[in-house]
């Protein structure tokens, strides 16, 4: 089975799917980031899914899951390049996508959660 | 006049196949690419269904004219335990695997015909159309 790699940028895990997953690779997919937010002490995740055609209701449900795994463990979850026809697709087939934050694109992900990072500073320092 | 093609549905890497095969049917028929996302990821869920439910089945690929317009008809068949209430399977939210029961209703939205026979003990076959606008 072909596993998706994490990569470690700071306090930040970064994955970007570039294969078409079967349904066990996207829960290994989901156990690996929870054990590598654990391991890391990641502050953010950011899932990259430029490359993904279509988004069904597995992979939203594992988007969903992530994100709530890493609001548990005090991690902040972005998906990042969302094509407009997947989003499109996604609306009409009745996904939420509960709990996930989206960005543009992985800069602009990045930037949000360093932006966050700093409002959450600015808060404790006042 | 159709032009059929088949595919096996009995592993999860099966699932795969069938988006494969459904997005180049799909790019031939001349689909919007919005179509086309829309087709494949209905083409996912149902695919699912007939392999998690169904035990296994096959997928149907026809490419259809009504005369007027051109189109893409995938078929999902199993010989599965079938469908007890069609009714309540297609609500949005029902499930009985524990998942957010928006594969059949969500298709349904997704494509521009949707026909589903079950019986008890008899199997399943849903039955999709999409038109080239
Ligand atoms: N081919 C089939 N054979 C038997 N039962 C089926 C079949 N397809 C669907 N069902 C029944 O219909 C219910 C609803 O299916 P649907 O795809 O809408 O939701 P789900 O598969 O439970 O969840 P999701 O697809 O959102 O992950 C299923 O839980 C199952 O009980
Ligand atoms: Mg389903």
């Amino acid at each position: 089975m072909e596993r998706v790699p994490i990569l470690k940028l700071g306090d930040i895990l970064i994955v970007s799917i570039q294969i078409d997953l079967q349904d066990q690779g996207v829960l290994a997919l989901q156990e690996d980031l929870a054990d590598a937010v654990v391991e890391h002490r990641a502050r953010g995740v950011i899932i990259d899914i430029t490359a993904v055609e279509i988004v069904d209701s597995f992979i939203g449900r594992m988007l969903s899951t992530i994100a709530s795994i890493s609001r548990v463990l005090d991690a902040e979850t972005i998906v990042v390049g969302m094509r407009p026809a997947v989003a499109i697709t996604l609306v009409e087939l009745g996904l939420s996508l509960g709990g996930v934050r989206t960005a543009l694109n992985l800069e602009k992900g990045v930037a949000l959660l360093h932006s966050r990072d700093g409002v959450d500073s600015d808060t404790v320092t006042r | 006049m159709t032009d059929t093609f088949e595919v096996p549905i009995d592993s999860d890497s099966d699932v795969v196949v069938v988006r494969q095969h459904v997005r180049s049917h799909a790019l031939q028929a001349k689909l919007s690419l919005v179509d086309q996302t829309k087709v494949v990821t209905a083409a996912s869920e149902l695919a699912r269904n007939t392999l998690v439910y169904g035990g296994g089945g096959r997928l149907v690929i026809e490419a259809i004219s009504n005369g007027v317009r051109r189109g893409l008809r995938l078929s999902f068949i199993d010989e599965g335990p079938g469908i007890g209430d069609v009714e309540q399977a297609l609500t949005d939210g029902w499930s009985t695997g524990g998942g957010l029961g928006l594969g059949l209703s969500g298709s349904r939205r997704l494509m521009d015909e949707f026909d589903l026979e079950s019986a008890p003990g008899r199997g399943t076959r849903v039955t999709v159309v999409k038109w080239v606008r």
